[in-house]
């Protein structure tokens, strides 16, 4: 299915001057931030954006929310790290083989959870997860729960480790542009509107032919693919991964979160989610973290909560439905589609189960 | 040649020794999964909203034992009535302020905001009572006891035996009082309960509050013998999840049955393959219920 020549332009014109007003936001950060710590935060945003893109692909297209994307990360940053520390593969290259692995490994994360809806899938990704990080914290050849250090000796473009922050928004920053366009171009081809299709009515969907798991399973392997990458790109610019740090349930959450606090199912949610979650994470950890009794942790935890009770579609809902409610034209990334803002969303069923 | 047979016969005996002893300690620690379970199994039955900070009410239990004993120096076995009180207020409170406004939404939002709760509840563990481990000495259920030629530990023992009779008291309380049938018609039927007369709402905070309790009670019976810290409900909440898939989503009988076997298999996995890897063998359990019987082994189709 194609779409219309006319009908793309108009999305994309529409897109444009937000678009190109984020580009040249991108750009500009680095002639005016000097100092590494400020640096370093819009790498942390650029970062988590690019994680939130590659999970909402997955959770917000598909509808699957997954819970077990660490599982991926952690794939991609133990693949790249291990390559170059046993075989002195170069991390560009390990980067993809992670990436590959991540998403041939998402195969069989595919077939053992995709026959299962809602809740039961997401609690079967947390399991998932949960055995790969007990796989590889008891994994001799995988430094166990020590983790692995990459080497500081060779530095520059070639081998992906610099001193500086500089290279590695330029690197996150890339990877963000990558993902992000790899999301555009799947929610404007056929791809799309089947995963549309697959989320919002699965019967439908089947009854005329989709075949339904196959599309869920490529939403998940270009999903993973990405987060596998930026699991790499953390290993870099560690220099330093451990279970803990690259496989951890709370990593899974974070980047649904992100997706979330955006809005699911929408190109830029993730990003916008991104800067909120990076700015409340910072500032939290900045001004309570010091006391070492969890402050930033109260914070962190009571907002998302705040959120998940009073912005169930996120930032992107929330604003679309304010302009709506002016009776403005709309002029956000998605202007095409008339979905109602909840129906983003999965939805739970509402029957019991017998006690 | 001739001494063989006869070290060979006194080895099998110490590994049947063993054997049992395992087997005896599974069944004692899987009674507490049991309890926790049942209360998230409540909790989903009646308004299908999977807590994930229920292992956090686990640890408010532990905690109050804590301060009761270490404050008043008053035993986590006669402050354990008290306990499941004030959870009970806990989990109540936590419907009404928080649960109540997502019963509508979408799965995410509810699966984010009791991911919430279950990062607040343990921020503010911290935050009153620091990240130490903590643990109460010298309780009244103390030392061990020689039950047929097994070693058991009392606080154990107790344990099991203290989660017995609070799952028996769930069970009674929803099949021989009205209040337990209103709370089982309303899991049943929610449109049906309330045509009948029951107050939904009612129902789920009564669900909200038991389930609660029932944490509360199992992280009391824990409190004797296990370390008390703001992160200790991880450890149980995942295996909370696959007994209550196992036992079959809502279901009390089974939670219980579930639970037991869970606890064998884990501490029968952990004998045989290492300790490192007694969650990763439930945790393969819980992924092939899920794929091969996703509504358990007692649940109906």
């Amino acid at each position: 299915m194609r779409t219309f020549p006319s009908l793309r332009r108009a999305a994309f014109g529409r897109v444009s001057p937000w678009l190109l007003a984020g580009i040249a936001a991108a750009a500009a950060v680095p002639v005016f931030v000097d100092s590494p710590a400020h640096l370093n935060f819009a790498i942390l945003v650029l970062m988590a954006a690019q994680l939130g893109v590659a999970w909402n692909l997955l959770g917000g297209y598909a509808g699957q929310v997954s819970l077990g994307h660490a599982a991926f990360y952690g794939l991609g940053a133990y693949t790249s790290t291990m390559l170059l520390l046993n075989f002195g593969v170069n991390p560009w290259l390990g980067m993809v083989a992670g990436g590959l692995v991540a998403a041939v490994s998402s195969l069989a994360f595919g077939w053992s959870c995709f026959r299962l809806k809602g809740h039961y899938f997401a609690m079967a990704t947390i399991a998932v997860a949960e055995l790969v990080q007990i796989l590889f914290t008891n994994w001799e050849f995988a430094g166990t729960a020590v983790g692995l250090y990459i080497p500081m000796s060779e530095q520059g473009w070639k081998f992906m480790v610099f001193s500086d922050k500089l290279p590695y928004y330029w690197l996150a920053l890339g990877l963000l542009a990558a993902t992000l366009g790899a999301t555009w171009w799947i929610e404007r081809s056929h791809v799309g509107y089947y995963l549309r299709a697959v989320k919002d009515e699965p019967d439908a969907a089947r009854s005329i032919g989709i075949n339904i798991s196959r599309y869920k399973q490529i939403a998940l392997s270009i999903s993973a693919f990405f987060t596998a990458m930026g699991g790499s790109l953390y290993a870099q610019k560690e220099l330093y991964i451990d279970p803990g740090s690259v496989l951890s349930t709370a990593l899974s959450i974070k980047m649904a979160l992100v997706s979330i606090l955006g809005g699911v199912g929408t190109l830029f949610g993730p990003v916008v989610g991104s800067v909120i979650l990076t700015l409340i994470e910072e500032f939290t950890r900045i001004f309570f973290g010091g006391t070492g009794r969890g402050t930033d942790t109260i914070i962190y935890a009571a907002l998302i909560v705040a959120i998940a009770v009073f912005y169930p579609t996120g930032m992107v809902g929330w604003w679309r439905e304010r302009v709506r409610r002016r009776g403005l034209p709309r002029g956000t990334s998605a202007g095409l589609k008339e979905t109602d803002a909840k129906a983003m969303l999965p939805r739970s069923s509402s029957q019991g189960g017998a006690l | 040649m001739g001494r063989a047979p006869a070290r060979n016969a006194r080895k099998t005996v110490m590994t049947f020794e063993i054997l049992l002893q395992t087997l005896a300690s599974g069944v004692l620690i899987g009674l507490i999964y049991a309890l926790v379970a049942i209360g998230l199994t409540m909790i989903f039955g009646v308004m299908d909203i999977v807590n994930f900070a229920h292992g956090e009410f686990l640890m408010l239990g532990m905690y109050a034992s804590f301060w009761l004993f270490s404050l008043y120096a008053l035993d986590p076995m006669f402050t354990l009535p008290l306990t499941v009180l004030m959870l009970f207020g806990v989990g109540v409170l936590i419907y009404k302020t928080v649960i109540r406004r997502i019963i509508d939404a979408p799965m995410l939002s509810q699966i984010f905001a009791t991911f919430g709760l279950m990062f607040l509840l343990r921020g503010i563990a911290q935050f009153l009572w620091k990240p130490d481990f903590r643990s109460i000495e010298n309780s009244i259920v103390n030392g061990g006891v020689n039950l047929l030629g097994i070693q058991l530990g009392l606080p154990q023992l107790v344990a099991g035996l203290g989660a017995v009779v609070v799952t028996g008291t769930i069970y009674w309380f929803l099949h021989r009082t009205k209040l337990g049938a209103a709370l089982e018609a309303t899991a049943a039927d929610k449109e049906a309960a309330r045509l009948m007369g029951i107050d939904s709402h009612k129902m789920f905070a009564l669900a909200w509050g038991i389930g609660a309790a029932c944490a509360g009670a199992a992280g009391a019976l824990l409190s004797t013998f296990f370390p008390i810290f703001p992160e200790v409900g991880a450890t149980f909440i995942l295996i909370a999840f696959v007994v209550v898939n196992l036992g079959g989503f809502g279901s009390v009988a089974g939670a219980f049955i579930a639970g037991i076997l869970i606890g064998v298999i884990e501490v029968m996995g952990g004998l045989l393959l290492g300790p490192q890897y007694k969650l990763a063998v439930v945790l393969v359990l819980f992924l092939a219920v899920l794929m091969f019987r996703p509504q358990g082994l007692m649940g109906k189709a």
